[in-house]
């Protein structure tokens, strides 16, 4: 059960995050953060005529919201604004509700955090990074898993 | 295998925690989160059955039978709690925390004035800041933290070096429930009063590790929580020293607490009524009582009570795993004072304290991870977060090595 939630690619994004850098000219940022536990993260939107041309984020958490940031970033990189929040939509669902979701192609490995919806206390972990990518794409500036 | 060395007939005890006997993900369950909350034993379930099933009446108010009972049901489970912690009487709150407020609410409101100084040790929980920071803010005083040494005690002479005449109260934890250090209250209330400064002792996590006495402590101040010493949550208590407690306004106002009242004015009853208004917990109270007559049983294989056999039985369980984690490549103990009680917190070099829990939950074994309700501890300690092992008398060097069996798998995942 615990090498199905912290499988290889959780434990390297994990390791090494990808795009985990405070952003110097960003159109769009929020923070998110959840109460619970403390974890606190920020991402960062560069985005151009509805195109998301740069995302990073900075934050300390634990190794599923870390991995999570670290996915998601790569997940939304050169899509629109549309498409992320339809991955946000996408994802949520997936770790949230019983429903079968499939990530495919560049998305797949998206489907890692299938397990975590049998970890209630864990959900968050995973959807704080989406929920506060969500938050900059609508101009809130603040998300909270509360 | 570690050789159980306390002489305690720990099935005999466990028969007695009902939910200890489970599985948890298809292993035995290892409850190491009695800092949190302790299980609650059968006597104490059972007095909240006997009191609904046969007294259930308001107290203070009725001329009938049942309510006479009732009342002195939980004025017996007052008696109870004052004589556990060497006090005449007490205040019944719903917690440590409702214990604190009324202290900074009443008494802070009362007494501080700007310029005023507030000590508070850096291992505080934030029960015994966040209401400090309200009253400082009302009345203008200033908060200064106590610093810790490397061992997590206070540092006495950063301590000593504090104090003065501006300072007009010192809050500290009587046992640290991130660190389980024992503070030198004594030692610490003699400087304080040296400066004329009162002593808010936050005693959450003391009375079930050890024998308290408010007098010895020579504590202003002393709250506990009954539901971290066996008894029900929603139920705690508050001593306050007499000649303060006659100077208090009330914290709270209502019924229950009144002597007459008018449209134009009221007049208060004496403590505790007077800081009780409303229909208090009274099954919490009672259960409370219970958990006391607990604590104060014989130890089944030893001619000690429960409370006596309880330091040297957590203090076997915390020498064991301090031996057996510290074994373990990148795993960091936080909080190493020799007489610390049952509590212990680390971290990993490369797992995060949730997923260290996660993990241990996967192995039947339940802590604590996250900031304890101690935010400015974990700065000072330069972590987010820890892992936190909390043991009670019903523990065992099995579910020890349990716990260990699990952190190495932690290790085996993250490396």
């Amino acid at each position: 059960m615990m090498r199905e939630l912290y499988q290889e690619v959780i434990l390297d994004h994990n390791k090494s995050p990808r795009n985990r850098r405070e952003m110097e000219h960003p159109t769009d940022h929020a923070d998110g953060h959840n109460p619970l536990c403390g974890d606190q993260i920020t991402v960062f939107l560069d985005i151009q005529n509805g195109l998301i041309h740069d995302v990073s984020f900075i934050g300390q958490g634990c190794a599923i919201s870390t991995a999570s940031a670290s996915m998601m970033t790569e997940a939304v990189k050169g899509k629109t604004t549309q498409e992320a929040q339809a991955i946000f939509d996408q994802f949520r669902r997936m770790a949230t509700t019983d429903d079968t979701v499939h990530f495919e192609d560049d998305l797949e490995r998206l489907q890692s955090f299938e397990g975590v919806r049998e970890l209630p206390v864990r959900i968050k972990c995973a959807t704080l990074p989406w929920h506060t990518l969500h938050a900059a794409l609508i101009g809130k500036n603040e998300a909270s898993t509360e | 295998m570690i050789a159980e060395t306390t002489g305690l007939n720990l099935a005999a005890i466990r028969a007695e925690f009902p939910a200890l006997n489970q599985h948890i993900n298809g292993h035995p369950l290892a409850y190491l989160d009695n800092a949190a909350t302790t299980q609650k034993p059968c006597a104490v379930i059972q007095a909240i059955v006997d009191y609904y099933s046969a007294h259930n009446s308001n107290v203070h108010r009725g001329v009938h039978q049942l309510s006479q009972r009732a009342t002195d049901q939980f004025e017996d489970a007052r008696s109870k709690v004052a004589t556990l912690i060497g006090a005449d009487s007490v205040i019944f709150t719903k917690g440590s925390t409702e214990a604190i407020n009324l202290v900074a609410h009443s008494w802070g409101l009362e007494n501080l004035r700007e310029g005023d100084r507030i000590l508070l040790t850096q291992m505080e929980h934030h029960a015994n800041i966040v209401p400090w920071q309200r009253v400082a803010a009302q009345t203008g005083a200033e908060i200064v933290p106590i610093p810790l040494n490397s061992l997590g005690e206070v540092d006495l002479d950063a301590y000593q070096n504090l104090l003065d005449e501006r300072v007009k109260l010192v809050g500290v934890v009587h046992v640290s429930n991130s660190l389980g250090t024992v503070n030198p209250v004594p030692e610490m209330a003699r400087l304080a009063h040296e400066v004329g400064a009162k002593v808010m002792v936050d005693g959450a996590q003391a009375p079930v590790h050890m024998a308290v006495d408010v007098k010895t402590l020579d504590a202003d101040f002393y709250s506990l929580a009954g539901h971290k010493m066996y008894g029900p949550t929603g139920i705690g208590a508050l001593y306050v020293k007499h000649e303060i407690l006659q100077t208090m306004p009330p914290y709270q106002l209502g019924g229950g607490m009144i002597r007459t009242v008018t449209f134009e004015k009221s007049t208060y009853q004496g403590a505790p009524e007077k800081f009780e208004p409303g229909t208090p917990n009274i099954e919490g109270a009672i259960a409370l009582g219970a958990a006391v007559d607990y604590l104060l049983s014989k130890a089944p294989g030893t001619d000690r009570t429960i409370l006596e056999a309880s330091a040297p039985h957590e203090k076997t369980l915390t020498e064991a795993t301090h031996q057996l984690l510290s074994e373990i490549e990148g795993v960091t103990i936080h909080g190493n004072s020799p007489t610390k009680a049952g509590i212990v917190s680390f971290t990993m070099a490369n797992a995060h304290p949730h997923d260290i829990g996660t993990i241990l939950d996967a192995n039947g074994v339940a802590i604590r991870a996250g900031h304890h309700c101690c935010q400015p501890l974990m700065t000072a300690l330069r972590v987010p977060a820890t892992a936190r092992v909390s043991f009670a008398i019903y523990n065992t060097l099995d579910e020890v090595e349990q716990l260990v069996r699990a952190v190495k798998q932690v290790k085996e995942i993250f490396g």
